[in-house]
């Protein structure tokens, strides 16, 4: 399953013609953020010495994330900026037994949420966290907001999952690709020829129409990324328009936060 | 946070907590038997025990990969998966529910292990309080010996050698107890725990324990109803 992630953004980065580098052999050393976290935190983390930066990219299925993210990691790293990317249930701690329980479906709400939680919390720890520390751009593909959508989307309240996450740290920019549900179910079809269970919300029971289901639950999980921006400030990219049109302005939002000012 | 009664269930939980060594697993038991014997409707579930969960917290365990913030979480989901797909429903169906441990030894652990008190109180919120707490509060030169008398191989994380109290694990578990022993004692009144002497005998503790028991479940009413018999 990862692997064939992995090729998948391969054959789109080849697809894709990468940003222009500058020739300019000068590196821009990135101004320093004030860094918190979003409620309780992690105990024993040094705010002051997670010196990098970390960048999330949020969005559906099918609305771009890993081509966007390759084509970031390609213009950061030549612009000298070492990277690294995490994403969703990739831990060593407990993915294999995340994936075993969405096979199965048999895990009930809170139970999978707080496996998810662990899951964020030990990438948080072992990956993002020292990488800060290091002085690296990290990139995330999702963070914190797919997982509370998910859950708020299916019943769970919202002030416990805040409570939950107030150890994530707060990232320097979030941005959300915007797609609509229509697009993206034509998106899906041209690349699997086939609807996802969980993507389409099936346990959700919005229908049991695998299509009407998909259309209903992506258009709930839009509504709740833009009831959760107001708390969590994210930048809602249009993400219909062309790959590079899309990059070019992550690249300038990008670029604002390495020099220390405000994303427009 | 209400307990079961006032949540109307018609079942009842009550649960043991204490230190390693305390004696409440013995004591639990003996009171499922004494239960049991009656021919009542009783469950007994133990703390870290959910099946799917248990595999990734003992690979966690053996590789010690846990941070206090993971160890927490790992711990929620494994009491979350047993509550919501075991607890519930049997307190639904009207069963006394018998745990060996229960929020209350996550509230001491990983506050010991110096996660944010409130975050990990607002992580339980969930689950309804006990009927019943007891503690068993042995000395805890007592409970120590118990479990050390034998030199026993004492795990990573059960001795709280991550939190490098000191590298020899005996110490490091003395220390790591007497410290999660403080955050029982702090929260014994706000959650209404029934102290027991757990320096008593056994049969002693029993005793004190099965005479509360029938002093505050109405035990006949968790004996199995007769079917209906058409006449």
């Amino acid at each position: 399953m990862k692997a064939a992630k992995s090729n998948r953004s391969l054959a789109q980065k080849s697809a894709v013609r990468g940003p222009k580098v500058a020739r300019d052999p000068r590196v821009i050393v990135p101004h320093k953020s004030k860094r918190r976290f979003y409620g309780h935190g992690i105990p024993g983390v040094e705010m002051e010495k997670l010196a990098g930066k970390l960048i999330v990219v949020e969005g559906a299925d099918g609305s771009g994330r890993s081509t966007q993210i390759q084509l970031l990691v390609d213009w950061l790293e030549g612009s000298g900026h070492s990277t690294v990317q995490v994403g969703l249930k990739r831990s060593t701690l407990v993915s294999e037994e995340l994936d075993r329980a969405q096979e199965g479906n048999i895990l009930s709400r809170t139970t999978l949420s707080l496996f998810y939680a662990t899951d964020f919390a030990d990438q948080m720890e072992n990956i993002i966290l020292p990488a800060l520390r290091a002085g690296q751009m990290v990139l995330a593909d999702r963070y914190i907001y797919t997982l509370m959508a998910r859950d708020i989307v299916r019943g769970m309240d919202e002030k416990w999952l805040k409570n939950l996450y107030g150890m994530a740290l707060e990232p320097d920019a979030v941005f959300y690709l915007n797609v609509a549900p229509e697009e993206l179910v034509q998106r899906t079809f041209a690349k699997y020829s086939r609807l996802d269970y969980w993507e389409s919300g099936m346990d959700v029971g919005v229908s049991r129409d695998m299509f009407d289901s998909f259309l209903k639950y992506q258009a709930l999980m839009l509504r709740t990324f833009k009831s959760l921006q107001s708390t969590y400030g994210f930048h809602i990219i249009d993400a219909h328009r062309p790959v590079e049109a899309i990059n070019a302005e992550l690249r300038t939002k990008i670029q604002a936060v390495l020099s220390g000012h405000r994303i427009d | 946070m209400k307990t079961f009664a006032q949540l109307n269930f018609p079942g009842r939980l009550i649960a043991v907590e204490g230190l390693d060594g305390s004696g409440k697993s013995t004591q639990i038991y003996l009171l499922k038997r004494w239960l049991e014997t009656q021919g009542l409707k009783v469950f007994f579930s133990e703390w870290n025990s959910s099946e799917l969960v248990k595999s990734a917290t003992s690979k966690a365990k053996k590789q010690e990969l846990l941070t206090p913030t993971t160890f927490s979480l790992i711990h929620a989901t494994d009491f979350a998966d047993r509550y919501e797909r075991q607890l519930v429903p049997l307190l639904r169906a009207g069963y006394l529910v018998l745990c060996d441990r229960y929020i209350f030894t996550a509230f001491a652990r990983d506050i010991v292990r110096g996660c944010p008190p409130q975050w990990v109180r607002d992580i339980y919120s969930f689950a309804a309080l006990p009927d019943l707490t007891f503690f068993f509060k042995a000395d805890l030169e007592v409970s120590l010996n118990r479990i050390l008398d034998g030199r026993p191989q004492l795990k990573y994380f059960e001795a709280g050698m991550d939190l490098r109290l000191s590298t020899d694990p005996y110490e490091s578990f003395r220390i790591f107890q007497g410290r999660i022993l403080e955050q029982y004692l702090a929260m014994s009144t706000e959650f209404n725990f029934t102290l027991i002497d757990a320096n008593q005998s056994i049969e002693a503790q029993q005793n004190v324990v099965r005479s509360l028991v029938a002093g505050k479940v109405d035990l006949a009413s968790f004996a199995p109803q007769k079917p209906h018999v058409a006449r």
